[in-house]
C-alpha cells in the first residue's frame, strides 16, 4: 500500500483578489458594461465576441476553468454568464455576461475555448431556450429530443401534452462505415443495467472489444431541481432539495446552498454551527466515498462480494451516528439558513463516544479495504494504467474532486476557497499524479482518512465548547428577502468535486434564478477520453471510477 | 403452467376421490388409500394452485433496479445489516427476464417512463411490483416538476406501495414481506387504468404538439403521451 502523495499547497485564506480594473483594460472596447455581483465582477460583452473574450481571459490572464454557466430570462432580455475562475486559486473569479434579445436569444458558443462548455450549453438550451452559433452538436440533452418548449422560459406552457419516442437506437457511426465489412457494433448500456449506477445510457460503438465511440446520454433522472428551488421560500423551502441531488452524501449539498443563500442575504453564521456543518459534511464525504468504493469494485468483480458489504456496513455505521444528530438515515435536512437544526443529542458525551469509537475502529476497516482493493492483484490489473485522464484535458472538461485529484490537479475548494470551519483545521489535500482508475479509488480512500481527521479535530472542539456558547443558529428574520437584483455563485467542496449554485434575487421570497453546477455532470462529460480505444470492460470501470450520481448528473 | 397442473392434480386424484366420499371427513383422511400407501411417512394434502403460490411467496427473485435515492435504501436492505435475503427475497437478478418482482425506487421522469414500462414488459409473468417511495406514489416532492411522472401507478401496475422520502431498509423489507403474504395467498393484483400506453406515432390524436413533431417522428415509432393537465390536478 503506497501513502498518498500530500500537497506542498498550504492551507491559506483567501488572498491576492483579481485587478478587475486590469481585467477591463484586457477587454478594452469589447467590454460593454461592467456589473458587481456578490462573488465577483462581471463584464458584459457583445454576442458575437464570446470566442474572442473567453480566448483573451483564458490566455493573458489566466482563468482556465469554466466553472458554471448559467442562462436566464429576463423581462426583456436574455442573459448567458459564464463563470470563470482559476484551477490555481478558485478565489479568483469573473463573470462573462452575454445579454441577448428576447425575441433572438443567440450568441456565439464558448465550446472551442473550453471543451466543458459542450455540455454546460446543450443544457443552457434544453432548458431555456438560448442558442449558441459554432456550437458543434446543439441538442436537447436532460429532456426527450420530441420535447416542445423550454420549460425554464417564460412563456413555456407546462400543461401541454407531450410525446416521448422510444425506438431503437441507431449506430451513430453508421455513415462513416459504408464498407459492407466493417464489424463495428453498436451497443446501449443502459438505461436501466447495472453497471451504469443508475439510469444512464451509453450509446457505445465498439469494434470487436475495443470502445470505438461511446456518448453518455443523460437525463432519465432530471428532477426539474432549478425548477424546485425556484418555486421555494428561501427560508425553508429549498434546503430539503439539496439532499436529493446527490443522494450518496446529503450534508456536502445542504452546506452548497447553505453557503450561497447566506451570501446572498448577508446572513452570519455561529462559530459552533459551523463545526457542526464542517464535522456533517465530512461524514458525508465518508458515505459517499464508501459507496463509491464499494460500488466500484462491485463492478470490477460483478458481485455482491466483500468488498461491497463491507463498504456499505460503513455506510450504515456513519448512518447510525448521523441519525441521532439529524434524525434521519438519508435526507436529514440537517442544515438551516443560518446555522443548523439541532444541537448533539444529549448526553452530549455519549455520542461523542460514539463518534470516537467509530474512528478508532477506522483505520483498522481501511486497513482491510486497503488488503482487499490496492493489495489485491487482480484488481490492479483491471485498473492501473486503465482510463487514464491527463490533467490538462481534465481541465479542459471541468472536472473536479477525487477524479481532478488522482490526474495530480492539486485542487480543493474546502482549502483553495475556504468556508465554514475548514481552515481552523489541521488536515490535507489528497492528489495522486496517475489520473487511472485505480488513482481515483485510492484517491477516495485517501479523503476518507482525511475526513476522519477533520471529524476527529470537530469532536474535540465540541466537547470543549463552553456551555453558553453553543449556538446553532444565528438570528434570520423569518421571511428572508435579499436585495433585489443581488445576484452570486458560489461553491464547496462535495464528496463529487466543485458543487456550485448560482442564486439571482428579485426581491421576493424566491430566488428568481436558481442554476445548479453539478460535478458528477462534468466529470461524466470527460468520460470518452478515458474509454475510448479501450476495453469495453474498462470502459464500465472507467464509469464506475467516476462515481456519477445520476440525480446529481440530471438533477 | 396449466399443463403441468393438470397433471399434479390426476396424480392425486386418488387421494382427492378418498376425501369427499363422503361419511366421516376425519375417518377417510386418515384411513385412505393414501395413508395406506405412505405407510407411517408423514404427507400433506393440498391444492396444486395453493401450493404454487406458496412457493412463490417463498423465492422471490428482485430485479436489480435503481433509479434515484431509494435504490441506495433499498441496496443497504439487501447488504450486511438488513440483509432482505433472510426472508426469501434477496436475489437481486440483473436481467428482467429472470425476476419476479421489481421493486420502483425512485422517481420516474418522462424520459425514463417508456424504458421502465419497456423493462417491466419484459418480465415473465406472474410479477408483481413494488413502489418504493413518495415519488412512486405520487411523484413525491417532485410532483410539481415539468417532467415528473405523477405516480408508478400511471405506468405499471404496483402491488404494495412503501412510503417514505426514502422509506427505510425496514420498511422495505416490511412492505416486502406484505407482498410475499399476498402473493402466498393468491391475492394478485388489481389491473389498474394505465393512461400512459405505449402507441404508434401514427395513431396518436392530431394536436399541436403531434403537429410539430410530426416531421421528425416517424409513424411507426412507439411513443408514450403525457398528458399532464390531469396528472397535475391540485
Amino acid at each position: 500500500m503506497s501513502t498518498p502523495e500530500e500537497s506542498e499547497r498550504e492551507l491559506r485564506p483567501a488572498e491576492s483578489a483579481v485587478d478587475y480594473d486590469a481585467v477591463e483594460d484586457l477587454l478594452g472596447d469589447r467590454a460593454v458594461g461592467r456589473e458587481t455581483h456578490s462573488n465577483a465582477e462581471a463584464f458584459e460583452i457583445r454576442p458575437d465576441e464570446v470566442q474572442e473574450v473567453l480566448t483573451l481571459l483564458k490566455r493573458e490572464a489566466g482563468f482556465d476553468h469554466l466553472s458554471c454557466l448559467t442562462a436566464q430570462e429576463y423581462e426583456d432580455r436574455y442573459e448567458s454568464i459564464y463563470h470563470l475562475r482559476k484551477y490555481d486559486d478558485p478565489t479568483q473569479e469573473v463573470g462573462v455576461i452575454v445579454p441577448t434579445p428576447r425575441d433572438e436569444p443567440v450568441h456565439e458558443s464558448a465550446e472551442p475555448v473550453y471543451r466543458t462548455a459542450d455540455w454546460h450549453e446543450r443544457e443552457a438550451y434544453d432548458l431555456v431556450g438560448t442558442e449558441f452559433e459554432g456550437h458543434p452538436d446543439l441538442r436537447r440533452i436532460l429532456l426527450p429530443e420530441t420535447w416542445v418548449g423550454h420549460p425554464l422560459s417564460k412563456d413555456y406552457d407546462k400543461e401541454q401534452p407531450q410525446v416521448v419516442t422510444l425506438e431503437e437506437h441507431k449506430n451513430p457511426l453508421a455513415e462513416d462505415h459504408r464498407n459492407r465489412e466493417s464489424d463495428t457494433m453498436m451497443l446501449n448500456i443502459g438505461p436501466h443495467h447495472p453497471a451504469t449506477h443508475g439510469v444512464l445510457h451509453l450509446k457505445t460503438v465498439l469494434d470487436g472489444e475495443q470502445v470505438v465511440d461511446v456518448e453518455p446520454d443523460v437525463g432519465y433522472l432530471h428532477r426539474c431541481e432549478e425548477q424546485m428551488a425556484q418555486n421555494g421560500h428561501y427560508r425553508h423551502e429549498i434546503m430539503p432539495y439539496p439532499d436529493r441531488w446527490d443522494y450518496s452524501s446529503h450534508y456536502p449539498n445542504e452546506h452548497a446552498y447553505a453557503r450561497a443563500v447566506e451570501d446572498l442575504a448577508d446572513i452570519e453564521v455561529p462559530e459552533y454551527a459551523k463545526v457542526l456543518r464542517t464535522m456533517t459534511s465530512e461524514f458525508g464525504r465518508i458515505l459517499g466515498h464508501m459507496l463509491a468504493v464499494g460500488t466500484f469494485c462491485l463492478d470490477i468483480y460483478g458481485d455482491f462480494t466483500a468488498i461491497f458489504m463491507y463498504s456499505m456496513m460503513e455506510r450504515d455505521r456513519v448512518f447510525d451516528i448521523c441519525e441521532d444528530l439529524a434524525g434521519a438515515r438519508m435526507m436529514p435536512n440537517y442544515f438551516r439558513v443560518g446555522g443548523v437544526a439541532w444541537d448533539l443529542p444529549e448526553p452530549r458525551e455519549d455520542w461523542i463516544e460514539k463518534v470516537r469509537n467509530y474512528l478508532d475502529g477506522l483505520p483498522g476497516r481501511l486497513e482491510e479495504l486497503h488488503d482487499l482493493i490496492s493489495g489485491n492483484e487482480i484488481l490492479q490489473e483491471r485498473t492501473v494504467n486503465v482510463g487514464i485522464i491527463d490533467p490538462e484535458v481534465a481541465k479542459q472538461y471541468g472536472c473536479t474532486g477525487p477524479v481532478a485529484r488522482a490526474s495530480g490537479i492539486d485542487y480543493d475548494i474546502r482549502r483553495d476557497d475556504p468556508y465554514s470551519y475548514y481552515p481552523e483545521l489541521d488536515w490535507n489535500v489528497v492528489t495522486r499524479d496517475a489520473g487511472d482508475n485505480y488513482a481515483r479509488t485510492l484517491a477516495r480512500l485517501g479523503e476518507v482518512e482525511e475526513s476522519a481527521r477533520i471529524i476527529g479535530q470537530c469532536a474535540d472542539l465540541l466537547e470543549d465548547w463552553p456551555e453558553d456558547e453553543r449556538t446553532i443558529q444565528s438570528n434570520v428574520p423569518r421571511t428572508l428577502k435579499p436585495p433585489d437584483g443581488k445576484e452570486t455563485y458560489k461553491t464547496v467542496e462535495a464528496s463529487k468535486g466543485e458543487l456550485g449554485i448560482y442564486m439571482r434575487s428579485d426581491g421576493t421570497a424566491k430566488p428568481a434564478r436558481f442554476k445548479i453546477r453539478s460535478p458528477d455532470y462534468h466529470n461524466l462529460h470527460a468520460l470518452p477520453e478515458m474509454a475510448e480505444g479501450e476495453y469495453v470492460a474498462d470502459l464500465v470501470a472507467a464509469l464506475g471510477s467516476l462515481d456519477i450520481v445520476l440525480g446529481s448528473v440530471d438533477r | 403452467m396449466s399443463d403441468s397442473e393438470d397433471q399434479h392434480i390426476e396424480k392425486r386424484s386418488p387421494g382427492r376421490g378418498a376425501r369427499t366420499e363422503g361419511g366421516s371427513q376425519l375417518g377417510n383422511r386418515f384411513n385412505s388409500r393414501l395413508r395406506e400407501a405412505f405407510g407411517s411417512s408423514p404427507f400433506i394434502l393440498t391444492k396444486f394452485d395453493k401450493f404454487m403460490n406458496w412457493v412463490r411467496g417463498s423465492s422471490m427473485f428482485m430485479l436489480q433496479f435503481g433509479i434515484a435515492c431509494c435504490s441506495l435504501e433499498m441496496m443497504h436492505s439487501y447488504t450486511t445489516k438488513h440483509d432482505l435475503d433472510r426472508f426469501g427475497a434477496g436475489v437481486p437478478r440483473a436481467s428482467p427476464r429472470q425476476a419476479d418482482v421489481i421493486i420502483v425506487p425512485g422517481t420516474i421522469v418522462s424520459k425514463f417512463a417508456p424504458r421502465m414500462k419497456r423493462v417491466y414488459d419484459q418480465m415473465p409473468e406472474p410479477k408483481f411490483v413494488v413502489g418504493m417511495g413518495n415519488c412512486t406514489a405520487s411523484g413525491g416532492p417532485f410532483q410539481k416538476g415539468y417532467n415528473v411522472v405523477k405516480g408508478a401507478e400511471e405506468v405499471i401496475p404496483v402491488d404494495i406501495q412503501v412510503p417514505g422520502c426514502p422509506p427505510r431498509p425496514e420498511a422495505l423489507i416490511y412492505g416486502v414481506a406484505k407482498l410475499q403474504e399476498r402473493v402466498a395467498n393468491g391475492e394478485s393484483a388489481p389491473v389498474v387504468v394505465k393512461p400512459y400506453e405505449l402507441e404508434r406515432f401514427g395513431d396518436l390524436k392530431r394536436d399541436d404538439v403531434v403537429e410539430e413533431l410530426s416531421d421528425r417522428i416517424d409513424e411507426e415509432t412507439l411513443v408514450m403521451q403525457y398528458n399532464w393537465v390531469e396528472g397535475n390536478t391540485p
